[in-house]
């Protein structure tokens, strides 16, 4: 196949692409938008393989290790839980950071494959497209391995701190800086290598200070960065095809990362200091003499919204740890068949992934149309009977708006306090991520279910059907 | 001024320009020939540029149109188009003279392969959960 013929291939899969995530823009386009990006992907590795000059040796080796990836891809994405999507994804982030850095080592191995010069005389642009992709690669590999474990519970969510963190992280900033000029100028292997180890170190160090619930802006972020290493890549190789492709990416991730921040009212740069939430603890319970909070039964919440003409639930963080959103599915059925108009209110950095609560509900078969964003859903609550929050508390918090001194002031909140009862489904009177006390669990209103968020649901689906 | 005269001068005038057009034409080979290598350096990398700036704009405009319902499968999907990188690491390894080369990029090979295969499926899963009231 001709360098025309693989050209064009490499267009139709660009376009491909782009019209993937084009379908992403409505629910029932979206599954043919997929076909769309297989089909692409599909494109480019045969063009790929029909380059001219591949080895027959060299083709049967992809051959198996496309073989070899592809089914232990197949089988993860088979058998993975949707509540493990977050870590999946994290730990997906990682391949493809690692991907970057392979090929990097092999551009810098045999550049006459990418016609970029001979072993030990790169050209110098192509050393720094490398040097970059090299280390965003190796910074989104060792920072998505975190992310993962942060994710997965086999790290602690709780942010990682000591002294001068910044300072250090700054100095190796530096350090990074000097020795890609340095390996430009020279184009010394050994230089490669302590740049792919820095980057390592870094993309370690920028995420271990950032804390579990910031998890939804540093996995928008990685996403990002991913690709922005396939770009790097391209510009090594001179391939149009990454190069588009891992600019589509990188804009993706972006947009995720600003929209995440904008949910939270916070800075990327706040984010990614880190440390976030582990300061209130004591402010939040200096503050926890506000007085009585009302406790109600499971029997009490099922009376109140069988009786109700319109419930909106709240889902949060707490409704995929404790698996609840089955059971939660089941009661708002119970809850139709009363009568009651049942809507669900998704706020943007509900849970550890982006649109994380919405596959959550998906997977409980809850239509998607009764599913509703923050602005849609807000004008909502003031004719509401009852909001029922599930595993959810800083994004219902009113001191968002009221108190010019929370950490959390400014932040877009569901507004819960309209509707005419609340019910709070929480373990304790803990606080939230942001370590602020929320001063609905003490208002007349709001009738406090303590529990398992499971355990709470079941029993109100058990007194809804007696 | 007599005929001869003014004919000469206009002969010798004609000669000066033809020189000065000759000494012009030299220096612009000249120039072209000092510009050519700069050109052809900068020219591939200002088109790859190019591209990528104009990517990064479709980009932007398509995933703003992305419901936030679907955010979750739009980051499987992106993570698995994002292993197009498989391209270079295909390219590395088919193509590839010293064998280190072809290590990595079987390796690079086998990683992306995992991404794009996990990736599409697993956004598949997603996209089949998301189904209409009734």
């Amino acid at each position: 196949m001709g360098a025309t013929v693989s050209t064009l291939a490499y267009l139709a899969a660009s376009v491909l692409f782009i019209l993937a995530l084009r379908g992403l823009s409505h629910p029932e386009t979206s599954r043919q938008g997929n076909v769309f990006g297989m089909v692409g992907m599909a494109i480019a590795i045969v063009a790929t393989l029909f380059r001219p000059g591949m080895s027959g040796g060299g083709v049967a080796l992809v051959l198996l290790g496309l073989a070899a990836g592809g089914a232990g891809g197949y089988v993860i994405a088979q058998r993975i839980q949707m509540t493990a999507l977050p870590q999946l994804v994290a730990a997906f982030h990682s391949l493809v950071g690692m991907a970057a850095v392979f090929v990097a080592a092999a551009a810098l191995y045999a550049p006459e494959s990418f016609g970029i010069g001979t072993r030990g005389h790169v050209k110098t642009a192509s050393l720094v497209e490398m040097s970059l992709g090299l280390a965003i690669g190796a910074v989104t590999f060792s920072g998505s391995v975190i992310a993962f474990l942060k994710l997965d519970g086999r790290m602690s969510g709780a942010p990682i701190l000591f002294r001068n963190q910044h300072l250090l992280n700054l100095g190796l900033g530096i350090l990074l800086l000097l020795l890609v000029i340095g390996f430009v100028g020279s184009g010394s292997e050994a230089l490669f290598w302590l740049i792919a180890l820095l980057s390592f170190a870094l993309g370690f160090l920028l995420i271990i200070p950032i804390g579990g619930a910031d998890m939804p802006v540093v996995v928008s972020m990685l996403n990002s960065y991913s690709g922005w290493a396939a770009a790097g890549i391209g510009f090594t190789v001179g391939n149009l095809l990454l190069i588009i492709t891992g600019a589509l990416v990188g804009a993706s991730g972006a947009i995720l990362s600003y929209i995440m921040c904008k949910g939270m009212n916070r800075s990327i740069v706040n984010v990614l200091l880190g440390g976030f939430g582990t300061e209130g603890g004591a402010a939040a319970a200096a503050r926890a003499d506000r007085g009585p909070v009302k406790v109600g039964s499971p029997e009490d919440a099922a009376f109140i919204m069988k009786n109700a003409s319109k419930v909106i639930i709240v889902p949060g963080y707490g409704m995929a740890v404790a698996q609840a959103q089955q059971v939660v599915r089941e009661m708002a059925d119970l809850l139709k068949k009363e009568g009651v108009e049942v809507k669900y209110a998704i706020h943007p950095v509900a849970g550890r992934m982006p649109g994380h609560m919405n596959v959550l509900l998906a997977e409980a078969n809850v239509p998607y149309d009764e599913v509703f964003e923050l602005e849609e859903i807000n004008p909502e609550f003031a004719e509401a009977d009852v909001a029922y929050v599930i595993g959810a508390n800083d994004v219902t918090n009113p001191a968002a708006k009221t108190d010019p001194s929370s950490p959390i002031y400014g932040m877009p909140i569901l507004d819960v306090e309209k509707a005419k009862t609340v019910f709070f489904v929480k373990r304790s009177m803990a606080s939230g991520y942001a370590g602020v006390d929320n001063e609905l669990f003490y208002r007349p209103n709001t009738m406090m279910l303590f529990g398992d968020a499971k355990k709470v649901t079941q029993e109100i689906v058990q007194a809804l059907q007696r | 001024m007599n005929p001869t005269e003014l004919a000469n001068q206009a002969a010798a005038t004609a000669q000066r320009a033809l020189e000065l057009a000759e000494q012009a034409r030299r220096a612009a080979e000249a120039a072209a020939a000092a510009a050519a290598p700069a050109a052809a350096a900068a020219e591939p990398f200002l088109y790859l540029l190019t591209i990528f700036l104009l990517a990064c704009f479709v980009g932007y405009y398509v995933v703003w149109n992305v419901t936030p319902a679907l955010h979750s499968p739009l980051m499987a999907v992106t993570n698995a188009i994002s292993s197009v990188i498989v391209v270079g690491a295909i390219l590395a390894t088919g193509l590839a003279t010293s064998w280190v080369a072809v290590v990595f990029g079987f390796l690079a090979t086998v990683l992306a392969a995992v991404n794009i295969f996990g990736g599409f499926l697993v956004t598949r899963r997603m996209l089949a959960m998301f189904k209409r009231k009734g």
